[in-house]
């Protein structure tokens, strides 16, 4: 019996052990490299490695040194092996990180991306330093439908969204990786609008979606006009009405500023636990509650 | 053979399409292309709903391949190769006035520099040229047919002693012969130089079936065109090796996946293949030995990247041509998922040489040299040789020029200074010197060679073949390329040790956190030639 990726099922109950940075830790059999380290208590950093979608470990900012491998190792999708001596602090691994942030920031926009800040510091990225001329993905935002838009100046291409559209949660095929290289982006066939592809408005890209290249129209509209407020923010779980499955909707809710203004719901999540969706909706969940609105 | 090929687009309209294999889609594509010369987006539409797969990602495999167009393109076409052994010998870049005519990477045809390839539906229009092989055949042992045989012939093939290692394996037994590769020590000779026989063996232990034998002619590393030799002009020999090897390894198929800029060769292992099997020495009873074996010729479609055996993989299985993560490793789950043996086109050759019923000759080495020699070709040494017989062999550098360096290895490979080439040519020796053997690419720079500009031609190089997947290769290239190009147009940001240094920080990262050898060694041959030759006028 082998998983997705090859590897061995893990045998239940069975454990292994390894050391993070020294320090002896034991994880569950089939547990990742990455498991191990969060065992530690060392934070790792990650960009393209999503709960809901199996790890492409393509960004790489997850590496970390084990010892007896020559290259480093992504530390998201390798399976913890009984003996491993992981290395999450070493020059090496300090510097890859370092320049996954530098060479990512400098030429994708991670202005809404979790952490891309906090992290800079702690590597000491400085993406200036390849100058006003470097090359980007800078490009026009997407806005081709009302239920969201599609900001690939913000992509940093972790392959979250084409998988949930495709063989891991969709099964609708609406979004690829077409060209290559650093020419590289998600499309649709020839690049036509998402009225005119095989989108069936999901939304299901969006909840994967690591640096918010895919965003709610809600949000992009607000967000626009200057009128986006997380402070006004709540949560509210509910089930969906719309029909009998029984899907967990998240709303999110935003206040009016004044009285007058009301409330409005500005994004629907699903919980990426819940064991009815996996995070995730169908159009009618995902976006009929904000269209009553509307 | 060619009839039970899958290929959509010929099916008659009006039958009903049962839901074909995805590795359908590559073949459907190649046939769309060479009948219009482009793709046009109802096609790729069509070629996608007829294979039941996403027109997305249709296109998105289409358009991971340099070889198809989008936009209307003729059907005849001349590729300019513009790569740096090329560009050393005067080739020019085609204006953008000039239809039908593309700038190319490598084409493997190095011994002609400047080389160009003309072709009309993917076929070739001009005559195979002559074999460039200057030692006469009493020197070789792996190339003893090239140029002797008629590569058309299965009988002048026997005459020459084709088949014999075929029979020689029959006799012996299938665990016979995988000891016989396991005790000649031979390791592969794609670049990796692993010892062949562990990978025999545990194909042959592995417990999925089907297995598969893959033949790797995908041949790309710029100034390597041995493996084009043995295709075009010892055909059969391909095809034997490869049966040997299915044999050994318990695998009744074979896939042979050759670069598209390889027309030649594919039209000869197409016709090879198909005389094999009418004369029983593949199909359902190989040559009498009671086991199957048949062989699928793949053509790639301009990636330098599918010559990696996982890209190669995830390109047959009609997937965009990206490598995959290593483990599991190709003898447990590689093509289809399953256990497959692959091997370069050289390796294969060896195993013929191994399993030659009148003993083994001593083992050789291959190497495709270019560039400032007398004698550009492909040489056959015994092991060991060293890069300055090698050199003395193929003429030496023209009368009156001096020696420069030499890139050993291709653009993944790195450049030798003049006091290093007494280094002995294997894995062990090189690497002493901080060098490569890798595909036993030798390209010669005379004092005329411009080195900052060949250093620069490797840079657009990798930043055009990296396939996108991973961060640090998709835009390390893309930084080292952009350094570069200022340096070598004198307008470095900052001083020239900050661009040094920047290259060097995006070098270290390619190096440790990329996901294949492409980006792990799209800067070698930059760094040797910053260090070992001071292109910047920086050393340290
Ligand atoms: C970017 C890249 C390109 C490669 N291209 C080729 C190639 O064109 N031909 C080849 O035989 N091996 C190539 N390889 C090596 C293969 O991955 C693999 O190691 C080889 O086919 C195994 O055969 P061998 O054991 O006979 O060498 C390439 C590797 C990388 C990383
Ligand atoms: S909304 Fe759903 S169908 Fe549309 S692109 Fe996203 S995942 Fe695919
Ligand atoms: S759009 Fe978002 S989810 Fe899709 S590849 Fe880009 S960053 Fe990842
Ligand atoms: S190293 Fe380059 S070619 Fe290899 S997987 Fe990464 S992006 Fe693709
Ligand atoms: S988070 Fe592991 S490679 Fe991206």
């Amino acid at each position: 019996m082998t998983d997705g990726a090859g590897n061995p099922a893990p045998a239940p109950g069975a454990t292994v052990t390894v050391t993070v940075d020294g320090r002896t830790v034991e994880v569950p059999d089939g547990a990742t490299v990455l498991d191990a380290c969060t065992a530690a208590g060392v934070d790792t950093p990650t960009l393209c490695f999503g709960d809901t979608i199996t790890a492409r470990n393509v960004c790489r900012i997850c590496v970390v040194d084990v010892a007896g491998s020559r290259a480093l190792v992504p530390s998201c999708s390798r399976r913890a092996e009984p003996g491993m001596e992981i290395g999450t602090d070493t020059p090496r691994v300090r510097h890859a990180r370092r320049m996954v942030l530098e060479l990512l920031a400098s030429s994708v926009d991670l202005s809404l991306t979790d952490h891309v800040e906090e992290w800079s510091i702690r590597y000491g990225a400085d993406p200036d330093r390849f100058g006003p001329d470097a090359a980007t993905v800078a490009q026009p935002v997407k806005v081709d439908n009302d239920c969201f838009v599609r900001d690939y100046s913000r992509c940093i291409l972790c392959y979250q969204c084409t998988d949930a559209c495709g063989e891991q949660w969709q099964h609708t095929f609406a979004i690829a990786i077409a060209g290559r290289g650093f020419g590289a982006t998600v499309s649709t066939e020839h690049d036509v609008t998402l009225p005119d592809s095989a989108c069936v408005y999901c939304g299901n890209c969006i909840e994967v979606c690591p640096t918010d290249a895919l965003m709610f129209r809600t949000e992009f509209d607000l967000r626009t006009m200057g009128a986006w407020a997380p402070e006004r923010q709540t949560r509210t779980d509910t089930i969906c009405a719309f029909c009998g499955v029984g899907c967990t909707l998240t709303l999110h809710v935003q206040r009016g500023a004044t009285d007058d203004e009301g409330d409005r719901i500005v994004k629907v999540t699903s919980p990426h636990g819940s064991s009815v969706t996996g995070g995730n909706l169908c159009i009618k969940g995902r976006f009929g509650a904000g269209h009553v609105h509307s | 053979m060619s009839d039970v090929r899958p290929t959509l687009v010929g099916v008659p309209v009006g039958l009903p399409v049962t839901r074909p294999r995805r590795d359908a889609l590559l073949p459907a594509l190649h046939e769309a292309h060479d009948a219009a010369g482009w793709l046009a987006p109802e096609v790729l539409d069509a070629i996608a709903d007829r294979l039941g797969l996403g027109r997305a990602e249709v296109f998105g495999v289409a358009s991971s391949y340099a070889s198809f167009a989008f936009t209307p393109r003729s059907r005849r076409l001349r590729r300019v190769c513009t790569d740096v052994m090329c560009t050393a010998a005067g080739a020019v870049p085609p204006g953008a006035d000039e239809p039908g005519v593309v700038a190319s990477p490598c084409l493997g045809r190095c011994e002609q520099a400047p080389a160009v390839l003309d072709t009309e539906g993917g076929r070739a229009v001009v005559p195979v040229a002559p074999a460039p092989v200057p030692q006469p055949v009493s020197a070789r042992t792996l190339l003893r047919r090239v140029g002797v045989v008629d590569p058309a012939s299965l009988d002048d093939y026997r005459a020459h002693g084709g088949c014999a290692a075929l029979a020689h394996a029959g006799r012996i037994g299938p665990a016979a012969v995988r000891a016989a590769i396991t005790a000649s020590g031979l390791t592969g000779r794609g670049g990796a130089a692993f010892p062949a026989g562990r990978k025999w063996e545990a194909v042959a232990a592995a417990s999925g079936a089907p297995k598969y034998v893959v033949a790797n002619a995908d041949e790309s590393e710029p100034g390597t065109f041995k493996d084009r030799v043995v295709l075009e002009h010892d055909p059969f020999a391909v095809v034997e090796a490869m049966t040997v090897a299915g044999y050994a390894v318990g695998a009744e198929v074979g896939y042979l996946y050759v670069r598209d800029e390889y027309p030649e060769a594919i039209a000869r292992l197409e016709h090879a293949i198909a005389a094999a099997e009418t004369a029983g020495l593949l199909g359902p009873d190989v040559a009498g030995l009671g086991v199957a074996f048949r062989i699928e010729v793949r053509r790639g479609a301009g990636a330098y990247v599918c010559g990696e055996e996982t890209a190669l993989f995830a390109s047959i299985e009609g997937f965009r041509g990206e490598p995959r993560t290593k483990p599991p490793y190709p003898v447990d789950a590689g093509l289809f998922g399953r256990p497959t043996l692959v091997h370069n086109v050289e390796t294969l050759a060896n195993v013929l040489r191994i399993l030659d019923p009148d003993g083994a000759a001593p083992e050789t080495k291959l190497f495709s040299v270019s560039g400032a020699v007398d004698r550009p070709g492909c040489y056959e040494v015994p092991m060991g040789t060293t890069l300055a017989a090698l050199l003395d062999l193929a003429g030496g550098v023209p009368v009156g020029r001096r020696l420069q360096a030499v890139l050993l290895g291709g653009a993944a490979g790195t450049f030798v200074p003049p006091g290093e080439i007494d280094v002995p040519l294997t894995v062990e020796a090189t690497r002493a010197i901080g060098a490569t053997v890798g595909s036993g690419a030798v390209f010669v720079c005379d004092d005329t060679t411009d080195l900052a500009a060949a250093v620069l031609g490797i840079a657009t190089f990798f930043r055009e073949e990296s396939c996108g997947q991973c961060v640090p290769c998709r835009v390390g290239t893309v930084r080292q390329e952009e350094a570069l190009h200022r340096l070598v147009h004198g307008r470095p940001l900052g001083s020239v040790a900050e661009e040094v240094q920047r290259l060097r920080d995006v070098g270290a990262a390619m190096r440790d956190a990329s996901i294949c050898g492409l980006g792990q060694f799209a800067w070698n041959a930059v760094e040797g030639a910053i260090d070992r030759f001071g292109v910047f006028g920086e050393r340290s």
